[in-house]
């Protein structure tokens, strides 16, 4: 269980995230979504360690992870993937994902660090398999296309066997067709994995169709939550977000 | 979110294709082979400038190799790596005409002493973004060169330790004995290349290599980005200060220019000549560097204008090091026999 409470973060006069209070039951997937600069990005930000909050708690199971460090955060069980696919790009496919095992195996002691245990080959198979990516396993990340990119930035969060996963915007700057390939894969590895998956997305199609939970930012406050049907038709996101003329930006 | 896709703009840097799997038996095998080899050199040529040569390698090949460490394997770029291998000629020195120990121990103590240094520096220096980590190492090279200096009563000022370095018998090795000295050099060589590669093959090794590409990345995926630079400036910092006893035995004194920033000015020049994508890279641009350095040094009085001919060569012509090229021809040569 991952609950947000009165979490807040100011940039010099803006609010970016104001006194946001939410939950995520074990298990869920949920959308977040709101027009450009509603805080969307600041918010996984600041869950992940990457911000410190101003004030405001995050509780994985009880736990508070607010103002911590992100090596610490991850090892808590937070993990996320980027906006833009942050990679390694000299390495290959596999390299990565042994590397990421490994990394996360320091907890076993330092004989494991200098002698990989055989679980790790097995753990960075297995994450390669669900993503789809065991056939480039020697590529360099440098020299895989986009959505592949955005794939093993997804793989390394996953590889680590997270309780949360934070994506931040999987389908950024894909075409429509890989879009709806990318979505489906967050779908299945929400299936298969029984993990909390949180999303940030702009394409409301999207939205709509594969995510049971939404969230709705507006310059960073919290403007509604609830499923697709109720926020479709709920009268303020209509009125700030989906009935404006911002509607054709925030689509594209 | 500028801040966190910071490593996305950098060229890669190609690395030679390494296997996960444990090489071990593998680099066991070739450093004996290697080790026989050097061992046997003396036997086959008599020549005492041979093995000179050789020791001089062994001294600078371990430095050279431990500071690709950083720079190569990590990214971290140390302008004062050389303050290791003076600290370890010096603490080497000092002990074995102070205190009369074995040589083991002064071995082990130096190393000690090391660390302990390595640690302090390394705290300050690897939270340092790139600019400013080489120069404040840089910094400390020099803090170091001129306490060496100042300190006259200890260190012999800019005399440097004189009157040799006391070298008892232990364990049947006598390191005065000039044959001794070169197989334990070439000992001490093989041992340490066997250990750098075992630190940059391992996992170890990865987490380095992940923090060189994209160290923010590495902190998401529940790394401690400065915890890893300074395990592997500390490591880096003990195999520079070993080829530094090693030419504390070898000339038998220290002087002030083994500390000096040339020093690491030549660790770095040696890795450009040999390149920093192979793990041998180092030891090749060393031999390169020595073999001039004596060729030219005795044709010309002027050999700093040839060696910044040669390093401008390969810096703007070849655009790498010698044994990246060389890695990349024959890559490009197996590709082409395939298609």
């Amino acid at each position: 269980m991952l609950e947000i409470r009165g979490l807040s973060k100011s940039f010099g006069g803006v609010k970016a995230t104001d006194n946001v209070s939410l939950d995520f039951a074990d298990g869920s997937l949920t959308a977040v979504i709101g027009p450009n600069g509603a805080g969307k990005s600041t918010f996984f930000n600041l869950i992940t360690g990457a911000l410190r909050p101003d004030a405001g708690q995050i509780l994985l199971n009880g736990v508070d992870m607010a103002g911590r460090a992100p090596p610490e955060i991850v090892r808590h069980g937070i993990g996320r993937a980027f906006q833009v696919a942050s990679i390694f790009p000299s390495l290959t496919v596999e390299e990565t994902m042994l590397a990421a095992v490994c990394a996360d195996q320091r907890r076993a002691g330092v004989m494991h660090r200098c002698f990989p245990l055989a679980e790790t080959r097995d753990r960075a198979e297995h994450a390669m398999e669900l993503l789809g990516l065991a056939g480039k396993r020697n590529r360099t990340a440098a020299t895989l296309s986009h959505g592949d990119q955005k794939l093993l930035d997804i793989a390394l969060a996953l590889v680590l066997e997270p309780k949360v996963l934070l994506l931040d915007e999987p389908t950024a700057g894909m075409g429509t067709e890989e879009r709806w390939r990318m979505i489906d894969k967050v779908r299945e590895l929400w299936e298969k994995q029984k993990i909390t998956v949180v999303f940030i997305e702009h394409d409301m199609d999207i939205v709509f169709k594969i995510a049971p939970q939404i969230v709705v930012l507006c310059y960073g406050r919290i403007l509604a939550t609830g499923t697709p049907d109720a926020i479709r038709t709920n009268e303020a996101v209509i009125e700030a977000y989906l009935g404006s003329d911002d509607h054709a930006g925030a689509v594209a | 979110m500028t801040e966190l896709q910071a490593g996305q703009g950098a060229q890669p840097l190609k690395v030679p294709r390494i296997d996960a799997r444990p090489q071990r038996y593998r680099d066991v095998l070739i450093a004996l082979v290697a080790f026989v080899l050097l061992a046997l050199l003396p036997f086959i040529f008599g020549s005492k400038q041979l093995l000179d040569f050789v020791i001089r390698c062994a001294a600078y090949g371990l430095f050279a190799t431990s500071l690709n460490l950083l720079v190569g394997y990590t990214g971290l770029i140390s302008f004062g790596h050389g303050m290791f291998f003076g600290l370890g000629a010096y603490g080497f020195g000092l002990m074995m005409q102070k205190t009369g120990v074995a040589i083991p121990v002064a071995f082990v103590a130096t190393l000690a002493m090391t660390f302990v240094v390595a640690i302090v520096i390394g705290a300050i220096c690897v939270r340092l973004k790139e600019i400013y980590f080489a120069f404040v190492t840089l910094a400390f090279q020099m803090l170091i060169h001129s306490t060496i200096l100042s300190w006259q009563s200890l260190t012999g000022g800019d005399q440097g330790l004189r009157g040799g370095i006391p070298r008892p018998p232990f364990l049947g090795i006598d390191l005065s004995n000039h044959l001794h000295l070169y197989i334990t050099s070439c000992a001490l060589l093989v041992i340490g290349l066997f250990l750098m590669r075992q630190i940059a093959q391992s996992p170890f090794g990865y987490t380095l290599r992940m923090i060189r590409d994209n160290a923010t990345r590495a902190s998401f995926i529940g790394i401690d980005v400065w915890r890893a630079k300074l395990v592997i400036f500390v490591l880096a910092a003990l195999f520079a200060a070993t080829g530094g006893m090693i030419m504390a035995l070898f000339v038998s004194g220290a002087y002030p220019e083994f500390a000096y920033w040339t020093i690491s000015g030549e660790g770095i020049f040696i890795n450009m000549l040999g390149g920093v994508t192979t793990f041998l890279g180092p030891m090749v641009g060393t031999v390169l560097l020595l073999i001039l350095n004596d060729t030219v040094t005795r044709l010309t009085e002027y050999h700093g204008i040839v060696l910044g001919v040669v390093i401008l060569f390969f810096a703007i012509g070849l655009r790498k090091g010698l044994m990246d090229f060389v890695v990349e021809w024959f890559a490009q040569r197996r590709g082409e026999g395939r298609g």
